[in-house]
């Protein structure tokens, strides 16, 4: 039975999380502001609403680098499931040998700072003519993500109780039967989970995006940094771009929240 | 309810019966290879690219130059006070942001893991900040929160100077005055719910049946988190910090995002340093060199992580 907390304590808890949460809310807020009520002091948080500024934003063309993100996000995710589903089965239902030295490899290669990789990356891409371009980012998100999605799929492969597997063989089932009777009905909700917090992590990457893209290929937050440059500062506008841009991932998180700290820690905490 | 990992049991890890024979060996391979592959050809190469590059004297605005020095990038880099102030600032980033998010993460986990009005409501709130673009995070805290002009830090201490009678409250310009606490305080807004997650899945993990035999026993609640929580949240807490210093020595968006470094390298990062190198210098040479250190530093903080990772997956393998 879980313990309650006191009214006091239930005071602190809310006052916590409103701190927390004020950041995120003043940044709602102030999208649906006139720049001139958004940049006052002290601030107007009753100030009219309007929608003006997500209007100037897609007719500033915020599209195409919403269309960047969501394609290179999209097709990285589902390359990561092709390549880790298949990885990950080889992994805990049907393991190879010394699979768990495997595990480690990919886990090894998420603690590689991805600076580090970035000049080498960026002279292979420049001499292959490939910078500025989507697929050059769907590659290396790809790769950043696949570690993360094997040993997120394998956690839940695991789960699938060997038992049946064993008897569906011994009954003589093929591996088609086996696999969409006995491992999809576990396996799916963790690919929901996995495919959701690869998205999270590709639509917001910023390192390669902003260096290996110039005009064509970029992406959300490249925007983000460019709109500042560009137009000098407008404030309200600057809040609804970033309202936009993170509320996918804030969809997607919400969604994903029982299964988010499984996929943050790698499948080591359930 | 959220489960971890029962303790470790006895049983050998799951093996086949019977040594497979060599093509059902091959065939149980295949299905990895795809996977294995790609990421050796992209995670692996590029590193050996920058251990080759490290060994260049190479810089693209000369030329013609580009020639083979041995190590003498490596000495360059061990000696550079730029450098030598970039490894100091993200010891100094990363310890103060992962230790303080740690913190206030096992606070708000302890109080989310009791009843009360609304708590999944607050859980969902506490988590938004992570899932904020990073990017977007840094520029909504440099410009709507820390402007001396307009931010809201210093308009909600003006109205509270007003309220209480002074004519207007003090106007700080927090990036400039205080550039390292301002890129520590985003980062840990972000940061915080991370940690929180993984504490609370540990708080909730505990076995039921120990803490209400504590109690029966009279144990106070001070006593009861000391003595039996606290170890037991001990691998979760590790595993926060590791993951966290993983990802937080990274940093490169919030750097570039709110101060660019400065003001003057106060708080360049290396990540940071090793991109002025590149981009600005265009030191090819020795932003590789950089690089390869920066790899060598990650190795030990992995070493450690990747053991702690290993006792938590062997615990579960072992089921």
């Amino acid at each position: 039975m879980t313990a309650r907390l006191t009214p006091l304590w239930t005071f602190v808890a809310w006052l916590a999380t409103l701190a927390f949460f004020a950041p995120v809310a003043w940044m709602v807020l102030t999208s649906f502001h006139q720049e001139a009520d958004a940049a006052t002091n002290p601030p107007s948080p009753l100030a009219p609403f309007t929608f003006d500024q997500y209007e100037t934003l897609f007719s500033r063309d915020i599209t195409p680098f919403l269309l960047n993100s969501a394609m290179a996000s999209v097709i990285s995710t589902l390359l990561v499931l092709a390549l880790a589903v298949p990885a990950a089965y080889a992994l805990s239902i049907k393991p190879v040998e010394k699979w768990t030295d495997v595990m480690f490899f990919f886990l090894s290669t998420k603690f590689l700072p991805a600076i580090a990789a970035l000049l080498p990356v960026y002279l292979i891409v420049k001499d292959a003519g490939m910078l500025d371009n989507v697929w050059t980012l769907i590659v290396l998100y790809t790769a950043m993500n696949l570690p993360i999605a094997v040993w997120m799929m394998r956690s839940f492969l695991a789960e699938v109780p060997k038992e049946i597997l064993e008897a569906a063989e011994v009954d003589g089932a093929n591996l088609l039967t086996v696999l969409w009777r006995v491992v999809a009905p576990i396996a799916l909700p963790g690919l929901a989970a996995t495919s959701l917090i690869c998205f999270i992590f590709s639509w917001n990457e910023f390192m390669f995006a902003v260096n290996l893209t110039a005009t064509q290929a970029s992406t959300a937050p490249v925007f983000l940094v460019g709109f500042i440059t560009n137009e000098g500062l407008f404030l309200a506008r600057l809040c609804a771009a970033a309202t936009l841009v993170s509320l996918p991932v804030l969809i997607a998180g919400f969604a994903a929240q029982d299964k988010l700290v499984r996929g943050l820690s790698l499948g080591a905490v359930k | 309810m959220t489960t971890l990992t029962t303790p470790p049991r006895t049983a050998p890890p799951p093996a086949g019966p019977r040594t497979p024979s060599g093509v059902d060996k091959w065939r149980r391979r295949i299905p990895l290879l795809p996977a294995l592959i790609f990421t050796i050809v992209v995670t692996q190469l590029p590193f050996v690219a920058t251990l080759v590059i490290s060994t260049f004297r190479w810089n693209i605005l000369r030329p013609g130059e580009r020639h083979f020095t041995g190590l003498s990038n490596y000495t360059f880099v061990f000696t550079d006070e730029r450098l030598r102030t970039a490894v100091l600032n993200t010891v100094v980033l990363t310890a103060s942001v992962v230790l303080i998010s740690v913190l206030l993460g096992l606070g708000l986990a302890v109080l989310l893991d009791r009843r009360f009005p609304g708590r999944g409501l607050a859980r969902t709130m506490l988590i938004a900040p992570f899932l904020v673009m990073p990017v977007a995070a840094s520029l909504l805290w440099k410009h709507a929160i820390y402007n001396p002009d307009y931010g809201l830090l210093n308009g909600t201490l003006n109205t509270l100077y007003r309220f209480f009678g002074a004519d207007h409250g003090p106007t700080v310009d927090w990036v400039s005055t205080y550039p390292m606490p301002a890129v520590v305080v985003s980062l840990v807004w972000q940061w915080t719910p991370f940690m929180m997650l993984i504490i609370l899945a540990g708080l909730q993990a505990q076995p039921g049946d120990v803490l209400e035999a504590a109690r029966v026993d009279g144990a106070s609640a001070m006593a009861t988190f000391r003595h039996i929580t606290l170890p037991h949240l001990r691998q979760y807490l590790e595993l926060g910090i590791l993951l966290g210093t993983i990802y937080v020595v990274q940093t490169f968006d919030a750097v570039y995002t709110i101060t660019q470094g400065g003001p003057g390298s106060r708080t360049t990062n290396l990540p940071y340093e090793i991109y002025l190198t590149m981009f600005r210098k265009y030191e090819y040479g020795e932003a590789a060199a950089a690089g390869v250190v920066v790899v060598l530093g990650s190795i030990v903080i992995a070493t450690f992580a990747l053991r702690t990772i290993a006792s938590l997956f062997r615990q579960e393998v072992s089921r």
